[in-house]
């Protein structure tokens, strides 16, 4: 790996004017194309900030960060919009769907904001996706009509409809019970191994963590660990999925 | 379909109460508008037409001064005025001038008319009159008399006479039969009815009394000479504009329609002003109506808008979403808003009518006014959506995604 899909070089995010928060206090991390990372923590750790910065939603107050080489900081609006739908996927906690869209319009909808107009191509293309999440035939279904784990799944297809080379997910299985939680897990997980799409995925579930190649930890804005998982000298050696593939 | 399109669609729709209600509003403020333009213009438009029926748009008679100068000996213009101070002056040398008002732009016709005051008898009946002595075939060209024949025909041979329904009636004769009248000055003559009219005027019809040019020179003692050139425009709301054209290419004095119905006009500018200030307000109503529902909507939307954003959707096409939302909600509104002004007006019309059926006036419902307000309704939309859209354009995702 030549160059890193993404790297954080002293990252530092503020909220606030007057009462300052720092969210985020120097945060340095690097994720190699392939991986697949877990991003754990308590609560109000600075998770979802960081997320937000790799997702190019927000701005670090300092040091830089670099999404598939590039700067991000000297990106305008359009460029950013430009990255984020060429790189990277997003799976959301909450609001997972548009409501007023069926399940495949949902799919479509990042092709769709590239493209500008839909066509029979890009129709096929998220029918496939949703057979690959086992929703084939919920293609036509509102997001209402779809269970919590359903629509976590309709969401996934939706972060891979692009072939990003990062998928970004902001506990995708917070919401849901243990069982969907699980299938939701290994769906990720079998996309990171079929494609070698990079994963960063925060979650709370300690049992999902250790399910992936990397746990990175995160207390009061800074990594206070960052490991892989299995951790050295354990059944598995250091060698993640990827480098296995 | 455009992505911008299709969102914009599924919103409206999804959002079915709100859009139902924002449409219904916009439906009654289009149809209230164009009830009362289709009302008021048909209303204008009979006005001026029952006004125009017996009046020349433009009529070109001489000035005092020229006219004494044109022609006629200082002995006999003194002698014309003792006698009959009432008598107009006279153009002299009228066929060059026809031809030069004829070839004013947007002038329609021109006809040479001779007329004063004289008195139609029968028997012991004897009524006041005005005297026309014209040419048919263009007098009918300024004021279309053949149309309005309700006995006999427009013809006016050496001895015909053509009168309106009242004096008939005065005189108690039928087409047919014999008047005479007198020009004072021991000139007098008997004709022959042959034809009865109804300019839809009381006096006009009382008053008027078409004989053919010459028979009237000679009634009036006019000689070879012209009262007045009585003119048609194209556009009778640029009559103004030609009668100062043709005063100042002639010399004469042109008076438009306009200045003999002043009253009339000062009505029609009064009431087209107060319409105009009842279209403007709802027309403010109706964007008001649009923006606040669609700043509603962006704030429901929030959301949505954010994952939209989020998943690579350019701020600009998120804008046009909203803008044209608005303008579908104009469009859509004035369609349903132009069939219940339509249907007001044709019901106001039916129900408005005259003991013999005839509607008072009609209602103007030209295909224009419908695609002016179509064009209105869908440009305050747009407009309206200008606020709302940018709001929902400038939503930070990372906010939206974070509230949960
Ligand atoms: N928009 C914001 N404005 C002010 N403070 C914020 C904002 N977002 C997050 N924070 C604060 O930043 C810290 C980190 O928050 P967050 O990244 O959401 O943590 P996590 O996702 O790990 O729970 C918290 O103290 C939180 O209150
Ligand atoms: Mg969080």
């Amino acid at each position: 790996m030549a160059e890193p899909i993404l790297q954080l070089e002293g990252v530092v995010k503020d909220y606030g004017t007057e009462v300052i928060t720092r969210a985020l206090d120097g945060v340095d991390l690097r994720l190699e194309a392939g991986e697949f990372a877990a991003l754990i923590g308590p609560s109000g750790s600075g998770k979802s900030t960081l997320l937000n910065l790799v997702g190019l939603l927000d701005r670090a107050t300092a040091g830089r960060v670099f999404v598939a080489g590039q700067e991000v900081a000297t990106l305008d609006d359009r460029g950013l919009t430009r990255l984020r739908r060429r790189t990277l996927g997003f799976v959301f906690q909450f609001h997972h769907l548009l409501p007023a869209l069926t399940a495949e319009e949902n799919v479509m909808v990042p092709l769709w904001a590239e493209r500008g107009r839909a066509d029979e191509e890009m129709r096929r293309h998220a029918r496939e996706l949703l057979g690959e999440v086992g929703l084939a035939e919920r293609a036509g279904s509102k997001s209402g009509e779809l269970s919590g784990g359903q629509q976590q799944r309709v969401a996934i297809a939706r972060a891979l409809a692009m072939s990003p080379a990062l998928v970004l997910a902001d506990e995708p299985t917070g919401n849901l019970d243990t069982k969907s939680a699980d299938a939701v897990f290994d769906l990720l997980r079998r996309f990171n191994r079929e494609r070698g799409t990079t994963f960063l995925v925060v979650t709370h579930d300690p049992r999902l963590a250790q399910r992936t190649d990397r746990i990175v930890e995160l207390v009061d804005g800074r990594i206070c660990c960052d490991n892989p998982w299995p951790p050295r000298g354990g059944e598995r050696p250091q060698g993640t999925m990827a480098q296995e593939r | 379909m455009p992505f911008e399109w299709f969102l914009a669609l599924r919103f409206l729709r999804e959002g079915r109460l709100q859009s139902l209600l924002i449409l219904a509003g916009v439906a009654v403020g289009v149809g209230v508008i164009v009830f009362l333009s289709a009302l008021i213009t048909g209303l204008q438009a009979s006005l001026v037409d029952k006004t125009l029926g017996s009046q020349a748009h433009v009529i070109v008679r001489p000035e005092e001064e020229q006219a004494r100068v044109l022609g006629n000996s200082d002995a006999a213009v003194t002698l014309r005025r003792e006698n009959a101070p009432q008598r107009r002056e006279l153009i002299d040398e009228w066929q060059p001038l026809l031809e030069t008002i004829a070839a004013e732009p947007d002038v329609l016709a021109v006809s040479p008319v001779v007329s004063g005051p004289a008195f139609a008898s029968r028997g012991a009946a004897l009524e006041a009159i005005t005297l026309n002595g014209i040419v048919p075939a263009s007098f009918d060209q300024v004021i279309r008399v053949s149309d309005s024949i309700v006995s006999g025909r427009f013809e006016l041979s050496g001895e015909d006479v053509v009168i309106g329904r009242e004096l008939a009636e005065d005189l108690g004769v039928a087409v047919g039969e014999r008047i005479r009248l007198d020009g004072g000055e021991q000139r007098s003559a008997v004709f022959r009815v042959s034809g009865i009219f109804d300019l839809g005027s009381r006096e006009v019809n009382e008053r008027w009394v078409f004989v053919a040019l010459r028979s009237g020179q000679s009634l009036l003692s006019a000689g070879n000479s012209i009262s007045t050139v009585d003119v048609r425009v194209g556009d009778i709301f640029a009559a103004d504009a030609i009668a100062a054209r043709i005063a100042e290419r002639t010399g004469l004095i042109a008076d438009p329609w306009t200045k003999l119905n002043a009253q009339l006009l000062v009505a029609l500018r009064s009431q087209s002003a107060s319409s105009f200030i009842i279209r403007f307000f709802i027309t403010v109503a109706v964007a008001l109506g649009i923006a606040s529902v669609l700043t509603v909507s962006v704030v429901q939307k929030s959301s949505e808008i954010g994952i939209l954003k989020a998943l690579g959707t350019s701020t600009e096409r998120v804008r046009r979403v909203f803008v044209i939302q608005g303008g579908l909600v104009g469009l859509i509104g004035s369609g349903l808003g132009s069939v219940i002004g339509a249907t007001l007006a044709l019901f106001f019309s039916r129900i408005a009518q005259t003991p013999t059926g005839e509607p008072t006036f009609p209602v103007d419902l030209s295909p224009q006014r419908f695609l002016v307000a179509a064009l209105v309704a869908t440009v305050t939309g747009l407009l309206a959506a200008v606020a709302p859209a940018s709001r929902a354009a400038k939503l930070d995702p990372a906010k939206v995604i974070r509230r949960g």
